[in-house]
């Protein structure tokens, strides 16, 4: 029969397409950091205050929070879901982990980080349940969280709120201590980032999750168990929203009912900014790691620049839009490249 | 192949009924290790259902399937891949955002140390098995962008690591370019070779003679033959495909007015290619041809759901925006689609409604629907064309497939178009139901409506056209007049092959 | 016409009959000053913007659209009326432009949607927070309330003749609810939505311009959320950047409260109405208890949720039970005879 050569095919110029489909997705990541380059570097030169280690440290730590949140988020909208309670989880648990210690004296902090992971795993099951045996989309679901766990935490919290002097100083000094000048939780959270990353990437259940948001009918039918893996998302975003918490309370000190408003729509740009596709299937959490880095790292250096803060919220919706539209705009323009290869041979 | 080995796959005397439908009427089809064996029959005999019960999607009401000689039950499509059956769908499923090894391996990708994806290995079992297939598909690229054509490589290589011992490929060349085919024929006989049994279903009757040595043709649900190929010509196949008396064709006035439609030069890149034809007033031109062959995208352009590249479309003289179905209708073209369930109706809507979805601005005074009008007008039009229902108020689905077609005419005959284009217009309808849609088209056309038929079924397109056209892969290649044509010329123009013989 | 859904709709809005004859129960109950018309009329006072909002969010919800910057909306045009007041301008010009910003805002949204062809909840999360930004960059901290008696007495005087019960706001509503009501049940334009909302496709092969009556929609949306975005700053006399925020979620939540389908093609004024009764009936009888206002939102979370997990408990329920019919059938021959055979 015919025999067919190693590169250009009748299939379609084989390794051109690969190289051209891979260093698209790829490209996000190095574009973020490349952009980021640039803007620290613009920044720094018109002020030099940019890169004065408080600051930097300053912009890794507040990082960090995001960077968690980011990373469950992302698990989520892997599967073409969206976890809008983030934010709201992270107040309850930072009101309520730190109000541990202002009842139990001298209770070891291992163990309220625990309880944080506890009140965001109970929340993160809630709207599992209700995404997948309760058949109501993640939308409504955690929109309707958002405002049910924001309305508790003010109940819980009342008039009153945690102050920093009630905190031990083992907790407060957490996300202070550095190691050669580098915060040591922002070194954990990008540990934590990677494993996730490997997580994603190395096992089955990961890449599955994937698959649910790349294409959930072919998911069915190929009998991975969808429900299991969603839910276990909603789960871990909503546990890590908890740990997240208890890392906020370490960083404020002082929490009230407000703590975590608007955080689940800085997250979303993040992740959106980092690459993670809004309807799923695709998208790393190294990218969403690091949206957050570069929007926070935007934030301050429009600070530092001098622009008011009143800004920050404007910005980050024109970027979140911005990153939405781009990636319509690249996956169009690959389609129609990559359709244009195939009728030039094919045909 | 010997005459002494045991069937891989055997169905026997299968029967399968959908309401007053029998889709196959006992049906029995054996397929041996190592063989291609061709599955042939025009669109309604019964291939897909057969298939779909090889896929485990549907249940034969009678009759049994054995898989190596052991009677099985299959429940369903996983079932289906267990006993090691797989089918290679028209559209294949994949995952867009995966890679082509991932889509191969979902869900059990080999496994090293901790239970961590082997990636290494995963790619390497991927590219080895391309490499067996002969076929040069990168296993770490990722799957979006796949020609259908390397889709169904991936399909292959997967139902082969299922260890597949029957692969079913339901009319694979449908939407491949010459060079895809031969590359896909390559892929098959390296199956073959390796003792996989494929059941080929195609139109083209030419690569089932290139490919096949068995050939199973079926008609209305029978089976009409099921014996090795040598000896046959490929007249012999279409007239068992065929083979029934022709319907007595009504002699037509012909009262055949201007010209309404002129397409001129109409091309889509890929899609279809340089078309031109016209449709005169009171004629019934039929456009026929193999699945894939781009007759509705044609007329998806025609009435501007899709656009067009080149070449132009005029209507009573006056050239007609492209891209818009809106001035389409207002020249008077109506479009029955294809899909019914999802193109032409909406299902959860009442029948009243869907009756009068496109004359809405007929009924409305100032804006305002006359609810007592649109009652009496969907009941007049529902009496027309003795639609059966319960109450115009009950949804869609309440309805047979018959009657859910006529409520998709109902909606564009109260428009009382000038031109009617008609996709498909009985598939999937019983017969009594396709003897009132034709002897419909026949009405409207006597009427001086202009008609333009696509359709797979032969008598339907014998029995209906004055004129028909023929396309294949983007062309019109052939046209007949109502005198010259009879089904084999019209399969000989669409497949392409003129006289042949088994190889 | 559409008996099947008719009879499904109408349990529905029978249900909220019952629902708001509860509330009613309730706030009386709770306080004897429920049924009082100055209670009333502070209870209208409190819905009147989420209530007129309701309305065009009833249309997207019914093609399958969703607008979730509607409070952005408003509290853009809040902040905007407070500043370019505060600059000197006319009263009717700033209501003028106000509107002409809120026709742009959801132009915008609208656009993206259709043109740039994004989904419409990724799109409008964004434009929530481009917007609330928005609003905190034209007032920044500062709060403008000298505004003419003139205008704010919408905020304290109820609509004359209707023995101090209704005001402006709700008397807005209701003229607009009729409005909506008409075009969306009884015109052509009306029906179209359903169509597109329950089957996109079919739609455009009916003839049906989806994407330009999309665009519409969200325009008319952003008008809408200005005009109530006026009404807003006048009820309060004062603007603020935080005008509004968070009532997105009672608008959604009244939307589905009122059986307007999440997944499009569903729905009706009626049950929105009444919804809105029945949410603003149940705010007002739990403030009169002394209920933690900051905590409303348990409450209106938990009706978004319910509002959505009981029409799919009965699907639920119905899946169950035809499972166990399935079960006792050997062949699945329970196929209508509307699959295709061929």
């Amino acid at each position: 029969m015919t025999t067919v050569g190693a590169t250009t095919t009748p299939l379609g110029d084989v390794t051109n397409a690969r190289r051209l489909v891979d260093l698209v997705f790829r490209a996000r990541e190095f574009g973020i950091v490349v952009v980021l380059a640039i803007l620290v570097f613009a920044t720094a030169s018109i002020e030099s205050r940019f890169l004065d280690l408080s600051n930097v440290q300053f912009i890794l730590v507040d990082t960090t929070i995001f960077a968690l949140l980011a990373l469950g988020q992302t698990m989520v909208v892997l599967t073409r879901n969206v976890d809008l309670s983030i934010g709201s989880v992270l107040g309850l648990s930072a009101f309520l982990s730190a109000d541990l210690f202002g009842h139990h004296q001298g209770i070891p902090i291992a163990l309220v980080f625990l309880a944080g992971l506890g009140i965001g795993a109970g929340c993160g099951l809630a709207n599992g349940f209700l995404t997948v045996v309760g058949r109501v989309p993640s939308l409504v679901v955690t929109l309707a969280m958002l405002y049910i766990i924001r309305g508790i935490d003010v109940l819980v919290v009342g008039g009153g709120q945690v102050v920093a002097s009630s905190l031990p100083n083992s907790f407060i000094e957490i996300p202070k201590k550095t190691v050669v000048g580098i915060p040591v939780l922002a070194i954990v959270v990008a540990g934590v980032v990677a494993l996730g990353a490997y997580y994603l990437r190395s096992f089955r259940s990961g890449r599955e999750l994937y698959a649910i948001g790349s294409n959930p009918d072919a998911a069915r039918l190929a009998g991975i168990p969808s429900g299991r893996r969603v839910f276990t998302a909603f789960l871990v975003s909503g546990a890590i929203a908890g740990i997240a918490g208890v890392l906020y309370a370490a960083k404020y000190g002082t929490i009230d009912s407000t703590a975590g408003s608007g955080y689940e729509l800085q997250v979303i740009a993040a992740v959106v900014v980092g690459g993670v596709a809004i309807f799923g299937g695709s998208g790393s959490v190294v990218g969403a790691a690091l949206g957050a880095l570069l929007l926070n790292t935007i934030l301050s250096a429009l600070y530092v620049l001098g622009v008011s803060p009143f800004w920050n919220q404007a910005i980050a919706g024109a970027l979140l839009l911005g990153a939405i539209a781009l990636d319509r705009g690249i996956s169009l323009w690959l389609a129609a490249a990559l359709r244009k290869r195939r009728t030039h041979l094919g045909a | 192949m010997t005459e002494q080995q045991q069937p891989v796959l055997s169905l026997e005397h299968a029967s399968k009924a959908f309401g007053a439908i029998h889709a196959l009427e006992d049906v029995s089809i054996h397929l041996y290790p190592g063989e291609v064996h061709g599955l042939v029959g025009e669109n309604g005999a019964g291939k897909s259902t057969l298939v779909k019960i090889l896929g485990g999607v549907h249940l034969p009401d009678a009759g049994a399937l054995r898989i190596d000689r052991r009677e099985v039950v299959l429940k369903g499509p996983a079932a289906s891949r267990d006993a090691g059956v797989a089918i290679i769908y028209q559209e294949p499923i994949m995952f867009p955002d995966l890679t082509v090894a991932e889509n191969i391996f979902i869900g059990r990708q080999p496994l090293r140390a901790g239970r961590r994806i082997d990636a290494r290995g995963m790619n390497a079992l991927a590219a080895g098995m391309f490499e067996r297939l002969g076929v040069p598909i990168d296993p770490e690229r990722i799957a979006r962008g796949l020609s259908i054509a390397e889709q169904q490589i991936v399909e292959i290589a997967k139902a082969l690591s299922l260890d597949a011992k029957v692969i079913v490929m339901d009319e694979p060349t449908a939407a491949l370019s010459a060079v895809e085919v031969e590359l896909l024929f390559a892929v098959v006989e390296t199956l073959r070779s390796s003792g996989v049994a494929v059941l080929f279903i195609s139109h083209r009757l030419e690569e089932v003679f290139s490919l096949c040595r068995r050939v199973t043709v079926l008609r209305d649900g029978r089976l009409v033959l099921s014996r090795d190929l040598a000896g046959l010509t490929g007249d012999d196949l279409v007239r068992a495909m065929v083979g029934r008396d022709l319907p007595e064709r009504v002699p037509q006035d012909q009262n055949i007015g201007d010209t309404v439609l002129r397409v001129e030069r109409l091309t889509r890149e890929g899609v279809f290619v340089d078309v031109s034809f016209e449709v005169r007033s009171g004629e019934i031109v039929a456009l026929a041809g193999l699945v894939g062959a781009g007759r509705s995208e044609v007329a998806c352009a025609i009435f501007g759901i899709d656009r067009y590249e080149a070449g132009s479309v005029t209507v009573n003289g006056k050239p007609l925006r492209r891209g818009s179905p809106t001035s389409a209708m207002g020249t008077g073209i109506g479009l029955v689609p294809e899909d019914r369930r999802q193109q032409g109706l909406v299902m959860e809507m009442s029948i009243g409604r869907n009756i009068t979805l496109a004359s809405l601005s007929r009924l409305r005074r100032m804006g305002f629907i006359r609810a007592a009008a649109e009652q009496r007008f969907a009941r007049d039009w529902a009496a027309r064309l003795q639609v059966k229902f319960g109450r115009l108020g009950n949804p869609m689905t309440s309805l047979s497939g018959g009657n859910q077609q006529k409520v998709v005419l109902a909606k564009w005959l109260a428009r009382r178009p000038a031109l009617l284009i008609v996709d498909e217009p009985t598939r999937g309808i019983d017969i009594a139901t396709k003897a009132e849609v034709h002897r419909l088209l026949e009405e409207l056309a006597g009427e001086g409506v202009a008609v333009l038929v696509i359709s797979s079924e032969l008598p339907e397109v014998l029995r209906l056209a004055d004129r028909i056209l023929v396309m294949r892969e983007g062309r019109l290649v052939a046209e007949f007049g109502h005198a010259d044509a009879s089904e084999e010329t019209i399969v000989a123009a669409a497949t392409g092959q003129v006289e042949q013989a088994a190889a | 016409m559409a008996r099947e859904r008719v009879r499904s709709l109408v349990r529905w809005e029978v249900g909220l009959v019952f629902a708001l004859a509860a509330v009613i129960a309730f706030g009386v109950h709770s306080s004897p000053q429920f049924t009082t018309s100055f209670n009333v009329f502070y209870l209208n006072l409190s819905i009147g913007e989420i209530a007129i909002m309701a309305l065009p969010m009833t249309l997207l919800i019914v093609t399958g659209e969703i607008d979730l910057s509607v409070a952005s909306v408003l509290g853009m045009s809040s902040a905007l009326v407070g500043d370019l007041y505060s600059r000197g301008w006319s009263m009717p010009l700033v209501i003028g432009t106000v509107l002409v910003v809120g026709a742009v805002a959801g132009w915008f949204n609208g656009f993206l949607v259709t043109r740039v062809g994004l989904p419409s909840l990724a799109v409008t999360i964004g434009t929530l927070t481009l917007y609330r930004g928005i609003a905190v960059i034209v007032l920044g901290p500062d709060t403008v309330s000298s505004f003419p008696e003139k205008y704010t007495n919408l905020g304290v005087t109820p609509l004359p003749h209707t023995g101090g019960y209704l005001s402006y706001s709700v008397g807005i509503f209701i003229v607009l609810a009729i409005v909506f009501g008409v075009f969306l049940h009884a015109t052509s334009g009306g029906r179209s939505l359903f169509v597109m909302g329950a089957n996109e496709e079919a739609a455009r092969y009916a003839g049906i311009r989806v994407k330009r009556t999309k665009l519409v929609l969200f325009t008319v949306s952003g008008i809408v959320c200005a005009l109530a975005g006026i009404l807003y700053t006048f009820r309060l006399s004062t603007a603020v950047q935080d005008n509004g925020i968070g009532l997105e979620l009672s608008v959604v939540t009244v939307v589905l409260l009122g059986g307007v389908s999440i997944f499009g093609g569903r729905g009706t004024i009626i049950g929105v109405v009444l919804a809105i009764a029945v949410f603003a009936g149940l705010q007002n009888a739990l403030f009169l208890t002394d209920f933690e206002q900051r905590a409303m939102g348990v409450v209106t979370g938990t009706l978004l949720l319910l509002s959505v997990l009981i029409p799919n408990f009965s699907a639920f329920v119905a899946r169950g039970r035809e499972f166990v019919r399935r079960r006792g059938l050997r062949a699945d021959g329970g196929e209508p005879a509307v699959q295709e055979a061929s």
